[in-house]
């Protein structure tokens, strides 16, 4: 039974799973409930400026049978009166001293209503503040929320505001909105953060009426655009998490960062570990199924531990981080081909219309080994698909879209060249770059045909 | 009779199982096709209240240790009555998606993905308390008798359970059909309470290789999981002809020969034309058995009419595909012979009259109606008798020959627990029923040997 605690910043909690700041953190029935059900921590829905919310407040993103393969809202941060919420809040912490509990705030941009701020969520007895400069939609336009988060001087300025008066750990949410999250990290690591939390919602439109030509979700005939999360966000939530990995404080885990979006499974949160992560928030997937999830995430996150032999969560943190690497860092020589096993394929002939038409025509329709054109074949046999291994590049399609486990392997084969890496090459040849003639010669020297 | 005469390939069609185990994709797909309910009405349906949507969504988050350790929680017989329950009338048949005109989950094949996935690997998922230092005998090790000892090893106590047969296992060794459980899977799922700390003795049986005066006083308490008896006679001339057997041996011989390979069934015997006295689920399993044998022509006999008849629908529905025939309404009055052999099944036309005291129509026979069915095997499913021996032995209150018990499944005497078949007057005897009875009594013993403790 491994051991899942962690110290985040120093904030203790006895698993990494913590509720998101969102819908399931609105009260303390709520939160309550999440602690009697076993979650290691929860960030109450932020607290903060006034606000009122419009009715019809979720869209989904119904994909292939799945429900909610994405969920996006326009609710805004929480209305109850922040009284109501500050009492409830220091209700739950003395009911669950062991419990990770942080308030996240969102307050107009003035250092003195801030400190205020910070001393009434500190009477609370809550454990750590959480900055949410993320909200993508109602907050922003009131030059709060995301509006924060996109300039990295704001983000700063107001950071230093919260962390020269708190004295309990503030951490710093990012948004997804920006074109590279570095900045705006290494903007709260200026502010004197004690951690950050990513990634907050993604801007989004989910979809639209096709019969009654309205925006979803619709409020009196008219929508806009909202925060994007669920499962759809996770790859989005991990690139970033890996990008802020590379800035020294986290990589080196110095400041923690906690992780979010898309965790609906323990699978998803060992991936979060393994980048960086060292706690975990959901939301989603307790909007849809309810706290009771957390047992299958301590669970199955539990026995995977256990059969890779590591005594404690601490051991897995980061663990993927320095395979990071930017694109020039790869070997060019490194290859793979896909192998088809005969023996397990039913001959949907996905894999053959995938490569032929998405890819790279390296995979035959063949019959007796030789390769038929279905178009135009009359026979009864079955066509077997093949690849052509001396033109497969090894772009990973076929095996993805197969619909049988282990039918199609990526087999690393002896490379043709010796290692070298597109930084290397056009350090030496500079030329090949940007002259085609340069690139063919050094392709015919180098022995690689493109067929 | 000759033997089966069947080629290995025929047996091997005909004795396989019918529902084959599901792949890793095939389970995956299902399990993700559960809604997950909250409070779902499959985990009501259930007699050993398995958390089902839990199981199931552990399989699609890929924690098939995860799901097959809930399993086992609620319910330690749990791989086989992933093979053996009734599942149509049970989970499944309360799925929600039943009320969306959807197939439901196939949840018995996803609950037998898991455990097979566990036992494959060997693995004792459970918690063992420390010993208490406390004991417990057992009789029977059946499901109940199995269920109640593994319970009670998980809580610290030293458990053993005397089976006076030479296989362990009870019923899911000896009485379940090849087809649904092979031998193999009783026997692992015994090794698998073995390995939670119980010692199971066999051929030992109570009253003859150990008294019951001796388990009242080497033990703190006692549980009794021992069954039903023997098949009944009929009670008619020509009973004991070469060529009459009982349903429960004559499923126990196909167990034990497939035990040693399916090669085996080759060697038992089986009649041309063979009759099956009764349709209950036996014996339906028997005429299942009998057709796929070899026999040419199997008829059931029962003396009411299918609308009566206690086999489950699906059992019937089953059992019409093997092409095995039924005749309602007929009761044997003589089995005939020569040279002491079964040649043929005197019966009698029978029609229903008034209810009886169980509210079933009672069959009465039409006089001058008596016709021959020519038959060279007989199988007689009439049912089990109580057993009596144990029960007198303990000087236990009986109600109809079953032993009473009280709501913690206490008997008359105070240090005696009972459940399983010996308990049930009421309600249908199925393994996952005899599996709760040993949940509860576990829990009832362990309450009152930790009050007493307490008040020493």
């Amino acid at each position: 039974m491994a051991d899942l605690s962690i110290n985040f910043a120093g904030v203790r909690s006895p698993n990494p799973f913590w509720l998101a700041s969102a819908p399931p953190t609105n009260s303390a029935y709520q939160v309550n409930k999440a602690f009697e059900q076993g979650w290691g921590g929860a960030v109450w829905k932020t607290i903060g400026t006034p606000v009122l919310n419009v009715s019809s407040r979720y869209g989904g993103w119904e994909y292939n049978g799945n429900k909610l393969a994405a969920i996006n809202n326009i609710e805004l941060i929480s209305d109850r009166p922040l009284a109501v919420n500050l009492r409830e809040i220091a209700e739950v912490k003395k009911l669950w001293p062991d419990r990770a509990v942080v308030v996240s705030a969102m307050f107009e941009s003035d250092p003195k209503v801030w400190a205020d701020a910070v001393k009434r969520i500190e009477d609370t007895g809550a454990d750590a503040i959480e900055l949410n400069y993320g909200c993508p939609h109602g907050m922003s336009e009131r030059g709060m929320g995301s509006a924060v988060g996109q300039v990295p001087e704001y983000c700063t300025m107001i950071t230093e505001w919260v962390t020269s008066v708190a004295n309990i750990p503030v951490i710093v949410k990012l948004t997804p909105n920006i074109t590279d999250i570095k900045p705006p990290a290494r903007a709260a690591v200026a502010g004197k953060a004690d951690a950050i939390s990513l990634i907050n919602t993604i801007n989004s439109v989910i979809g639209v009426d096709l019969d009654s030509f309205q925006l979803k979700p619709n409020v009196g005939g008219k929508g806009g655009h909202g925060g994007y999360a669920g499962p759809a966000v996770k790859p989005i939530a991990l690139s970033m998490l890996s990008e802020v990995m590379q800035i020294d404080e986290f990589g080196g885990q110095t400041l923690p960062v906690s992780g979010m979006g898309g965790i609906q499974t323990w699978r998803d949160a060992a991936e979060f570990l393994l980048l960086g992560a060292t706690s975990l928030q959901v939301c989603t997937a307790v909007m849809h199924y309810g706290f009771r999830i957390i047992e299958d995430l301590t669970d199955g996150l539990s026995n995977w531990l256990d059969e890779k032999g590591a005594a404690s969560i601490k051991e897995v943190i980061g663990a993927a981080v320095p395979k990071y690497s930017a694109f020039n860092e790869l070997n060019l020589s490194y290859k793979v081909v896909a192998r088809i096993d005969e023996a397990k394929c039913i001959n949907c002939n996905l894999c053959y219309i995938a490569c032929d038409e998405g890819a790279h025509q390296c995979i035959d329709l063949t019959v007796d080994g030789a390769k038929i054109n279905p178009s135009a074949y009359t026979g009864s046999a079955k066509p077997q698909p093949v690849v052509r291994e001396d033109d497969c590049v090894g772009c990973n399609l076929c095996s993805l879209v197969c619909p049988v486990d282990g039918c199609i392997s990526m087999v690393e084969v002896a490379p043709e060249r010796s290692s070298v890496t597109w930084g290397e090459i056009t350090q030496k040849l500079p030329e090949i770059t940007t002259n085609w003639d340069e690139m063919k010669k050094y392709r015919e020297k180098v022995g690689i045909d493109i067929h | 009779m000759d033997t089966t005469n069947l080629t290995l390939e025929e047996l091997q069609t005909r004795f396989t199982e019918l529902k084959p185990p599901m792949s890793k994709n095939e389970a995956r797909t299902e399990a993700n096709r559960c809604l997950y309910c909250f409070d779902a009405p499959c985990i009501k349906a259930c007699p050993t209240s398995i958390d089902v949507p839990t199981f199931i969504r552990k399989i699609s988050t890929d924690n098939v240790l995860g799901s097959a350790k809930t399993i086992l929680e609620a319910n330690l017989m749990g791989a086989t009555c992933s093979r053996v329950c009734p599942v149509e009338e049970l989970c499944e048949g309360a799925c929600v998606l039943n009320a969306e005109n959807e197939k439901p989950i196939e949840i018995g094949r996803l609950q037998r993905y898991a455990t097979d996935y566990l036992y494959e690997r060997d693995i004792q998922p459970f918690d063992l308390a420390e010993k208490n230092g406390k004991k417990v005998a057992v009789i029977g090790a059946g499901p109940a008798g199995l269920t109640c000892a593994g319970e009670l090893a998980k809580l610290g106590y030293d458990a053993t359970v005397f089976e006076k047969n030479d296989l362990p296992g009870g019923l899911s060794t000896y009485g379940i059909v090849v087809m649904r459980e092979p031998i193999r899977v009783a026997l692992e799922e015994v090794e698998f309470v073995e390995k939670l700390g119980v010692e199971v003795k066999t051929n030992s049986e109570v009253g003859a290789d150990i008294s019951t005066d001796a388990l009242l006083n080497d033990y703190d308490a006692v549980f009794i999981g021992a069954g039903m008896g023997k098949v009944p006679n009929l009670c008619i001339p020509g009973e004991d002809l070469e060529g009459v057997t009982e349903a429960l041996s004559f499923i126990a011989e196909t167990k034990l020969a497939e035990k040693e390979g399916l090669e085996q069934l080759r060697n038992l015997p089986i009649g041309k034309h063979v009759a099956v006295i009764g349709a209950g689920n036996t014996g339906i399993d028997a005429a299942t058995i009998a057709k796929r044998l070899g026999a040419e022509r199997v008829t059931i006999v029962y003396r009411r009419t299918d609308l009566e008849m206690p086999a489950y629908t699906f059992e019937y529905d089953f059992i019409k595909n093997e092409r095995v025939e039924f005749r309602f309404l007929t009761q044997p009055i003589e089995i005939l012979g020569e040279n002491g052999k079964v040649v043929g099944l005197k019966c009698i036309r029978m029609e229903l009259g008034e209810a009886g005291a169980d509210g079933r129509r009672r069959p009465e026979p039409v006089e001058g109606s008596e016709w021959v069915l020519g038959c060279d095997h007989v199988i007689k499913a009439i049912g089990q008798e109580k057993l009596r021996g144990l029960h007198e032995a303990f000087g236990l209150e009986t109600e109809k020959g079953y032993i009473k018990t009280d709501e913690q499944l206490r008997t008359s005497n105070s240090k005696i627990f009972a459940g399983g078949d010996c308990i049930r007057l009421e309600g249908e005897a199925m393994t996952v029923t005899a599996a709760e009875d040993g949940k509860i009594a576990a829990r009832s013993i362990h309450q009152w040997l930790a009050e007493k403790e307490e008040g020493k």
